[in-house]
């Protein structure tokens, strides 16, 4: 996953950001730079601020504090008409009462787009989202995928120069939103239009961004490549969030040179950390073998392509992950030992709660 | 005639194979209001309709038997014509009115804060809980000759020289009926704009559009189904209402319920009364009927 360069100037820019309605503070202090192209996702649980956030972009809500500006310009008193921003909305918000050509041709009878290029355009635009010979249908008529799709055109075809996706999956089933997701980073892909997603599913976010910012309770608790958050995550709440994760309480002991010890798995201790930390390992990074923390299998489920493991350790209980390969696994109430490489694991100060 | 409220329902999609046995069932349920519905309204519908075939005069009174004297005398009189012109013109102008007043009021209101809110829907809604008499009489004296307040006011605004004639005239059934019906409209305005999504607003703004094209074409064709249904209530309420015509109009401006009225306690010709009454009702149910059709095929898409 390519991320682009750092050093180009960013074309949307939060600094310090923060929004408070009467005593409650639903976003404070994000900060966040977007490089031109970048595809961008907002990830928290439900109510952490995130469409609060993408709001205030959008302009129909005021920041409390801070600025947000675009291509350099303070968007501040920018009125949401004049900011050029595509935007997809949760409810996909069509206009009920046009068809599918209709809404799509809006934002360019708006912009005084002739007739003859309107044509074109929407033509280009339903095209793309794979909506070609739907143009005469009312939204009433369409399934949500379909209407998804149209908003997305709509959006799209004024080319602006951010595009704001709050959930737009989220109303999807699963297997269209598999789809969606796919196509959603391929014209992304193609069109180059910088995207910002505001979703509370990780996989979502680990496959199309190539930034996350991952939120909780109005704060930014990291920003970085779906990789980065997933193996680093900075925090016990980044840990958790993205995906299912092992805390373990550990100790670093000795000095020159330390180790850090958990029951009976031990590694090398990183400088620079002492006392009692937090172990953090994900479950298919932890392996069987003939030596590591001692535990005990307390269930065994089967999975299809993968086995699913609930150990007891000595140090808590924990999840093992381990591919479907054919090879034997160890059954219910056996005695095993758990073990991981030192860089699959990410260690924070203090004890697991 | 206050079917009309009923007959707006929005189409419902064809129901599916399983839901449509399930709604089969419980047929029998209905029976009960099936047959006070036959007792209460079908038999003297049937009765009046009968009744309006009936013989009168002066002096035999009512003869059972079956002639075309009154729906000829509707048919062929003048005076049948031009009162039935004057019910419709007041019913129209009526609901014209209360549409493009009613309209806005409800999406002013329902811009206000929660709490101003609440007090001008007292506003507008609590007249409902005053009897229509009493409103029609509160506007005959505001109407009163060329010492009623209104007169008085806008001569004193300088916006006529001589006092107008409110009472016994058209305008002045008008006036009191738009502010009777008034809230029928609000209500029904009110409630299409509350189906609003909010967000359409905000989409149709991110696309460029400014504060009066979002109301043209954006809000506009989506309320326009409440206005509609809520004017075929104001419609068919005025043409068929009694009260407000009778105090304001009096016994010189005649409309189809008064008269109807008229015939039956005053002349005491009892089919005549009838025959009007089933006149007023055929035409209604064919205006409601129709309009609501035109309705339901129209914005088919935008009714939720
Ligand atoms: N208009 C509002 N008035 C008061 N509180 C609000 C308003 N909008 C959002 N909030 C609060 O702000 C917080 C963040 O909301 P939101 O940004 O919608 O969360 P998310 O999109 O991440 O689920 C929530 O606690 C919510 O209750
Ligand atoms: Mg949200």
């Amino acid at each position: 996953m390519t991320t682009p360069s750092r050093s180009t100037t960013p074309l949307l820019e939060l600094d310090r950001v923060a929004k408070a309605f009467g005593s409650h503070v639903a976003v404070e202090d994000f900060s966040l730079a977007v490089a031109p192209g970048e595809f961008i996702s907002f990830l928290g649980p439900s109510g952490c601020g995130k469409t609060t956030t993408l709001q205030m972009i959008a302009g129909f809500l005021a920041p409390s504090r801070g600025t947000i500006r675009l291509e350099g310009r303070d968007l501040t008193q920018v009125h949401p008409s004049k900011r050029g921003l595509g935007i997809v909305f949760q409810s996909y918000a069509l206009f009920p009462h046009m068809t599918a050509a209709e809404n799509v041709a809006f934002g360019l009878e708006m912009q005084r787009v002739s007739r003859s290029e309107r044509t074109e355009r929407v033509r280009a635009a339903l095209a793309m989202v794979g909506l070609a010979g739907y143009e005469d249908r009312h939204p009433r008529r369409m399934s949500g995928g379909q209407q998804q799709r149209v908003a997305l055109a709509r959006a799209l075809v004024i080319r602006p120069s951010v595009l704001l996706l709050d959930e737009p999956l989220s109303n999807l089933d699963a297997k269209l939103r598999e789809e969606m997701q796919i196509e959603l980073r391929q014209i992304q892909r193609n069109l180059g239009t910088t995207t910002i997603l505001v979703t509370h599913d990780q996989g979502e976010a680990l496959s199309l961004s190539d930034r996350i910012v991952v939120m909780s309770k109005g704060r930014i608790e990291q920003i970085g490549t779906p990789q980065d958050t997933y193996e680093r995550p900075a925090s016990a709440f980044a840990a958790q969030f993205l995906g299912k994760t092992n805390d373990f309480s550990a100790r670093i002991e000795g000095a020159s040179p330390a180790r850090i010890v958990a029951g009976g798995w031990s590694a090398p201790a990183p400088v620079g950390m002492r006392g009692p930390v937090t172990l953090s390992v994900r479950p298919e990074r932890i392996g069987f073998s003939e030596e590591g923390l001692p535990g005990r299998v307390a269930a065994r489920i089967f999975q299809g392509n993968h086995w699913l493991f609930q150990c007891e350790t000595e140090c808590g209980p924990a999840i093992v992950v381990r591919p479907n390969d054919g090879l034997p696994q160890p059954g219910e109430g056996e005695a095993v030992r758990l073990a991981w490489r030192p860089e699959d694991m990410s260690l924070r100060a203090g004890a697991a709660a | 005639m206050s079917a009309a409220a009923t007959t707006t329902l929005p189409a419902t999609p064809a129901a599916t194979a399983p839901e449509r046995r399930a709604s089969r069932a419980p047929l029998w349920l209905i029976l009960p209001a099936l047959l006070l519905f036959t007792g209460i309204v079908l038999v003297p519908l049937a009765m009046t309709v009968l009744l309006s075939f009936h013989d009168w005069g002066q002096y035999k009174g009512i003869e059972p038997v079956l002639v075309l004297k009154n729906w000829h005398e509707i048919a062929t009189d003048p005076y049948y014509a031009e009162m039935f012109g004057r019910t419709l013109r007041i019913a129209l102008i009526t609901t014209v009115a209360t549409a493009l007043l009613g309209a806005p009021e409800a999406y002013i209101l329902n811009r206000m804060s929660g709490r101003w809110r609440g007090i001008f829907l007292l506003l507008i809604l609590g007249p409902l809980l005053i009897s229509v008499v009493a409103r029609t009489l509160g506007w005959a004296l505001l109407f009163g000759g060329a010492n009623g307040l209104a007169n008085k006011l806008l001569m004193s605004l300088g916006l006529i020289a001589s006092p107008l004639p409110f009472l016994f005239t058209e305008t002045g059934v008008v006036i009191a009926l738009v502010h009777v019906m008034m809230p029928f409209m609000v209500l029904s305005v009110w409630a299409a704009l509350q189906r609003l999504n909010p967000q359409v607003e905000h989409a149709a703004m991110s696309l460029g559009a400014g504060p009066l094209t979002i109301l043209r074409r954006i809000v506009l064709p989506q309320v326009m189904p409440g206005v509609l249904s809520g004017a075929i209530i104001v419609f068919s309420l005025s043409a068929s209402a009694f009260a407000t015509p009778a105090i304001i109009g009096g016994r010189r401006l005649k409309v189809a319920a008064t008269l109807a009225y008229d015939e039956f306690l005053n002349t005491l010709n009892w089919p005549l009364g009838a025959a009007v009454a089933v006149l007023l009702l055929l035409g209604l149910i064919l205006i409601v009927v129709g309009a609501n059709a035109l309705v339901e095929r129209r914005y088919a898409e935008v009714s939720p």
